[in-house]
C-alpha cells in the first residue's frame, strides 16, 4: 500500500497561507536558538493535487456503511443520515472557542441542554452528562461516580464490580481504570445472568453490577429487574451498558430496569457516524443517587439564560478537555428531533424485526446456540459446519461478496461466534441477499473448502499476516529502506 | 421515516415467517413492569426541511463566530485548508468503524500509519499510538502508565498545566489513588524543577505551557532518573521547537486540535500519545502496524492488540476502544496538505505575530509580560486596572479573549492571555493595541 511518504516531492509548498504581514524578525531572535528544533521532521512535501489522488485512493480500500451490509454485531452500523454532517458544519457551532463567554454561545448551550434533557427521559432517570466521547469513557465517568458514592457514605469496602462473562471487554477494563477488582459471574444455559450465582457473590464487598441490555448475546435479562432490586438490597448499584440500545428505543428505559448509571452511544444508537473508530460520544444518564456526583460544569439554565455550572462541589471533576464531543452531539439531537417518539419506536421495531427474520433463515443453516427470540442482534457458532472451516474463514469470504463480516470470536461465552446485527436500516432484499451468501459460503465450506480458506480474493488485500504484525512491530514509516 | 426500508407488507411477511403478527409482539420478553412504566418524550418528528431550518436558527444564537478570536488555552483558531473536510466527507471513511477486519479496512489503516510516522517524526519519539480522545485524558493515561511501569503511586506535576488538563488528570488520579504533587513556577514562567521529591512515577510537564512559556527540558531527564519524563506538547510549535524525545522525553503527549480540527467548542478533539520503543507493551490505545498478505503484498493491520482491552479485559493498559479516527484523518490531511515546509512556515508566522502583538501591547503603558520567559503563539499580560472590564470592552470592540477569571487559579488576578495565530491580520492586531491605547494606561 502506497503512504504519503512514498508519493513524490515537491521543493515548494506555499500558497495556503499569506505572506507574513508584521516585521519579520526570524524564530531564533524571537525563541532563542536552544529551544529550536535543529532537523525537519520528516513531513513530506506534496503537492496537492497528489494528495487529493493518493486519499481518493485510500478511500476505495475501505468499507464503510454506505458501501453495503455491514452486520457488525454490537456496532449498530445504521445508516448515517448525509443532513447531519451539514448541520455540524454550521460556523455557528463549528468555530465556537470552548472558552468563549457563554453569552455569545447561548445556541450551543441550548441545544446540549435539551439533548440532556431528551436522553434522561429516553432513559427515564432525572439527569445526564455530555461530557463522556465514548461508550468506554462512559463506563469509566460511571465507575468513578461509583467510586464517589461510596466514598462519599465512608463505605471504602466495596471495592469488587460484578460482571456477566457475556460482557464486552471494556466494561472490565473500565471497572480496573477506576480501581475496582472484577468478579465475573457466569451465565446460565439461557444465556442470561444466573441469578443464584449473582447471589452467591453479593455482599458488602459489592460497589456494583455492570450488565449490557440486552446483552451480547441479543438476549433480554428477563431478571432484570429482579437483579436490580437484589444489587440495590445489598448495598450496591447498577451500571446498565446502553451499546444496544436500538433494541429497546422508544419502547422501555434503563431507569425502569433499575439503573443507577446509562451510558449511551451516540455514534451507534442514534446515528453519528462511527468515523473508523471515532469520535464518538457516550453520554451518562444516572439516577438521583448519583446526580451530585457528575461532572463538572454542567448545562444550566435559570429561564432565561444558558450557562456553565462549576457549583457542584461533590462533583468527581471533569473527565474530558471541555463539555464532551459537541460536533457528535449536534447529530444525535438532530437524529432524535428528526425521528420523535414515533420515530424512536420505529427504529428498535425493525431493527429487531430484521434480527429476528435473519436468525430464522440463518439456524436453518447455521448452529445457533441460543435459540430463543432475539432483540437487535444475535449470535451463531461457526463450529461444526464443515471440517477445518473455522469462523475466520466464513467472515473472509464473506468480504468475497461485499459483504462486511459479522463481530466475530465474541460473545466469548459462544465458540466460533459469529455476532450480527443488521440494523433497521436494512431492507429485506438487503437481508435475504445476506442469507442467500451465507448459504453459498455453507455449502462452499462442505465442497470447496479452499474458497474460504484462501478467502478473501476479492478485497483490496488477500488475508494479512496478523501474527508477524504482533510480532514485528513496525508502527511507523521506515525511511531508511 | 425516509431511514426505514419496509413496506407494511414486508413487516406482515417477515414477521409471518417467524411465527408473529406485530411489531409489539417481538418485544413480549421486556419485563412487564417495564414495558408498562414507559413514558414518551412527547416529542413529535420533525421533517428533515423543518429540523434544518431550527438548527439553524440555533446555531446563528452563537455571536462569537463575528468576534476575532485570540483565545487559546489548548484549542486555537488556525486555518483549515479546503482539501481537509473534502476528505473527512468520503462516506468509506466517516461510516466505517474500527478496522477489524484489515482487508477491506486499508484505508482507515493506512492513514492510522501515516499518523504514526508524523506523529513520532514531530515528538522524536519512536512509536506514535493512533489517537486518544483528547490531549487531557492523553496527559492522564500518560500518568497510568508510568505508573504501570514505577508503582510508586504518586506524580509529580508542573502548575503550569493547563486547567482543564489539570482537572481531568486529578479526576483520573483521585479514582486510581494516585497522589499528585505540585511543582511550582519560576519567575520566568518556566517549572521550578531544583526539588523534585523522590520515589515518584513520572513528572509531568507541559510546554508552552498554560502562560506560554517554552519550558527548559534540556537535562531534565538527567536529573530524574528512573522517574518517566511525560511532556504535554503544543503540536504545531514542533514544526519549530526542538522535540521532547530530543531531550529523552519518556512519553509525549498533546492536544491535535491545531491540526485540521475546527475549535467546535471543544469538541471533538485528538488526543496525541507518542512513547519509546521498549514501552511499546505499556502503550494505552491502537496502533496500526506493516504487515504483508497471502500474496505477500504491504497491508496494514491492527498491532500489539495484546494489551487492549477486547483481548486482555481488566488487565489491559487502557480501557479505550472507538479514539479520535476521524480526527486522526483531519490531522494526516491537514499535515500532507500543509506539508513539512508548510507546517515550519505556519509555526514561524504565529511566532512572529504573537510577537509582535506581544510587543506592541507591551508598548502600551501600564502593561507588561506576566513572565519573560520564550513563548511560542500564546502569552500572558499584566494588565492595568480590572482585567474583567478590559476584557469586556474587548469584546465589545470585536475580540474574543479567554475570560480573565480562568487564570486566578494561577494566582494571576489582572491578567489576559492571548493566542495569536496566522490568521490574525497585522490590522486586527493593531487594531486590538488602538482599542488597549484608548482606554489609557492608568485607569
Amino acid at each position: 500500500m502506497r503512504t504519503i511518504f512514498d508519493c513524490p516531492q515537491h521543493d515548494r509548498m506555499d500558497g495556503l497561507f499569506p505572506e507574513l504581514d508584521t516585521p519579520k524578525r526570524g524564530v531564533e531572535a524571537l525563541i532563542g536558538e536552544a529551544l529550536l528544533r535543529k532537523t525537519p521532521p520528516r513531513i513530506p512535501n506534496v503537492c496537492e493535487p497528489t494528495v487529493a489522488r493518493h486519499y481518493t485512493a485510500l478511500s476505495k480500500l475501505n468499507h464503510g456503511i454506505d458501501d453495503g451490509l455491514y452486520p457488525l454485531g454490537s456496532c449498530t452500523m445504521k445508516y448515517n443520515p448525509k443532513v447531519n454532517e451539514d448541520l455540524a458544519r454550521l460556523p455557528g457551532w463549528a468555530s465556537a472557542h470552548p472558552l468563549s463567554d457563554t453569552a455569545l454561545v447561548q445556541g450551543t448551550l441550548k441545544f446540549l441542554h435539551e439533548l440532556t434533557r431528551l436522553l434522561a427521559g429516553m432513559a427515564g432517570l432525572p439527569d445526564v452528562t455530555l461530557q463522556p466521547v465514548a461508550g468506554a469513557h462512559g463506563e469509566l465517568t460511571g465507575m468513578f461516580l461509583f467510586k464517589r458514592y461510596f466514598e462519599d457514605r465512608g463505605d471504602a469496602a466495596r471495592c469488587r464490580i460484578l460482571l456477566p462473562d457475556s460482557a464486552h471487554g471494556t466494561n472490565p477494563a473500565s471497572a480496573a481504570v477506576a480501581g475496582f477488582s472484577v468478579t465475573q459471574i457466569a451465565s446460565n444455559d439461557a444465556g442470561m445472568l444466573d441469578l443464584d450465582a449473582l447471589d452467591a457473590e453479593l455482599d458488602e464487598t459489592v460497589a456494583g453490577i455492570m450488565l449490557t441490555v440486552p446483552n451480547t448475546l441479543g438476549i433480554f435479562e428477563e431478571g432484570i429487574v429482579e437483579i436490580a432490586e437484589r444489587v440495590h438490597a445489598a448495598g450496591g448499584l447498577c451500571y446498565f451498558d446502553g451499546a444496544n440500545l436500538n433494541a429497546f428505543l422508544g419502547r422501555a428505559r434503563a431507569g425502569d430496569m433499575g439503573a443507577d448509571v446509562f451510558h449511551y452511544n451516540l455514534h451507534k444508537t442514534l446515528s453519528t457516524p462511527h468515523g473508523g473508530g471515532g469520535p464518538g460520544a457516550g453520554p451518562i444518564a444516572v439516577s438521583e443517587r448519583l446526580m451530585d456526583f457528575l461532572p463538572v460544569p454542567r448545562i444550566a439554565y435559570d429561564g432565561e439564560q444558558y450557562s456553565l455550572d462549576w457549583g457542584h462541589p461533590r462533583s468527581i471533576g471533569s473527565v474530558h478537555s471541555f463539555y464532551g464531543n459537541v460536533l457528535v452531539a449536534i447529530k444525535a439531537y438532530a437524529y432524535i428531533l428528526q425521528l420523535g417518539d414515533e420515530g424512536l419506536r420505529a427504529v428498535s421495531g425493525d431493527a429487531v424485526l430484521n434480527a429476528n427474520y435473519l436468525q430464522e433463515k440463518l439456524k436453518q443453516v447455521y448452529p445457533l446456540p441460543h435459540d430463543q427470540l432475539c432483540k437487535h442482534e444475535f449470535v451463531l457458532s461457526g463450529k461444526g459446519l464443515a471440517d477445518g472451516i473455522s469462523t475466520l474463514d466464513i467472515a473472509k469470504r464473506l468480504i468475497d461478496y461485499g459483504i462486511h463480516p459479522p463481530t466475530v470470536y465474541f460473545p466469548l461465552i459462544v465458540r466460533e461466534a459469529l455476532m450480527i446485527e443488521p440494523t433497521e436500516t436494512e431492507g429485506k432484499e438487503s437481508l435475504d441477499r445476506f442469507v442467500e451468501v451465507m448459504q453459498t459460503i455453507a455449502d462452499e465450506a462442505r465442497e470447496t473448502p479452499e474458497l474460504l480458506h484462501e478467502a478473501p480474493q476479492r478485497a483490496p488485500s488477500r488475508r494479512l499476516d496478523q501474527t508477524r504484525a504482533a510480532r514485528d512491530p513496525v508502527l511507523k514509516y521506515p525511511f531508511s529502506e | 421515516m425516509r431511514y426505514l426500508h419496509h413496506s407494511a407488507a414486508d413487516r406482515r411477511e417477515m414477521l409471518a415467517s417467524i411465527g408473529l403478527s406485530s411489531i409489539d409482539e417481538l418485544f413480549r420478553d421486556i419485563p412487564k413492569k417495564v414495558a408498562e412504566a414507559f413514558e414518551p418524550l412527547d416529542l413529535p418528528a420533525h421533517s428533515e426541511q423543518e429540523m434544518v431550518d431550527e438548527l439553524t436558527s440555533l446555531a446563528a444564537l452563537n455571536t462569537v463566530t463575528d468576534k476575532i478570536c485570540l483565545a487559546g488555552g489548548g484549542i486555537y483558531d488556525h486555518y483549515i485548508p479546503s482539501l481537509v473536510d473534502h476528505f473527512l466527507l468520503r462516506t468509506e471513511f466517516y461510516t466505517a468503524y474500527t478496522p477489524y477486519q484489515p482487508e477491506i479496512s486499508q484505508g482507515t489503516l493506512t492513514v492510522m500509519f501515516e499518523f504514526q510516522t508524523l506523529i513520532s517524526e514531530l515528538t522524536g519519539m519512536d512509536v506514535a499510538n493512533a489517537s486518544l480522545y483528547d490531549g487531557a485524558t492523553a496527559v492522564a493515561e500518560a500518568a497510568f502508565m508510568a505508573e504501570r511501569m514505577r508503582s510508586k503511586r504518586k506524580v509529580a506535576v508542573a502548575s503550569s498545566l493547563f486547567e482543564h488538563v489539570r482537572r481531568v488528570l486529578d479526576t483520573y488520579c483521585w479514582a486510581s489513588g494516585i497522589e499528585v504533587v505540585e511543582l511550582p513556577t519560576l519567575p520566568s514562567g518556566q517549572c521550578d524543577l531544583s526539588s523534585i521529591p523522590s520515589e515518584i512515577s513520572a513528572v509531568i510537564l507541559q510546554s508552552p505551557n498554560a502562560f506560554g512559556v517554552i519550558e527548559a527540558l534540556d537535562g531534565v531527564k538527567d536529573r530524574i532518573g528512573e522517574t518517566l519524563l511525560i511532556v504535554s506538547a503544543h503540536p504545531m510549535s514542533l514544526g519549530v521547537l526542538a522535540p521532547p524525545g530530543e531531550f529523552g522525553a519518556d512519553i509525549v503527549v498533546g492536544e491535535g486540535q491545531p491540526f485540521g480540527l475546527p475549535m467546535s467548542y471543544g469538541g471533538p478533539l485528538l488526543g496525541l500519545f507518542a512513547t519509546k520503543k521498549e514501552y511499546l507493551r505499556q502503550m494505552p490505545g491502537r496502533v496500526a502496524g506493516r504487515t504483508v498478505d497471502t500474496d505477500g503484498n504491504v497491508g496494514y493491520t491492527m498491532a500489539a492488540q495484546t494489551r487492549e482491552q477486547h483481548i486482555r479485559r481488566e488487565r489491559a493498559t487502557s480501557n479505550i476502544c472507538t479514539n479520535s479516527a476521524l480526527c486522526t484523518l483531519a490531522a494526516t490531511l491537514y499535515l500532507a496538505a500543509v506539508g513539512g515546509k508548510g507546517l515550519r512556515r505556519v509555526a514561524e508566522i504565529n511566532t512572529e505575530k504573537a510577537h509582535y502583538l506581544a510587543d506592541r501591547i507591551c508598548s502600551v503603558d501600564g502593561y507588561d509580560l506576566a513572565f519573560p520567559g520564550p513563548f511560542f503563539n500564546e502569552f500572558v499580560v499584566n494588565v492595568p486596572g480590572d482585567a474583567m472590564c478590559l476584557h469586556q470592552t474587548l469584546l465589545d470592540a470585536g475580540y474574543q479573549t479567554e475570560p480573565p477569571e480562568l487564570l486566578h487559579g494561577f494566582g494571576l488576578e489582572n491578567a489576559l492571555r492571548i493566542a495569536v495565530t496566522e490568521r490574525r491580520s497585522r490590522e486586527e492586531l493593531d487594531r486590538f493595541v488602538a482599542v488597549l491605547e484608548t482606554l489609557g494606561g492608568s485607569r
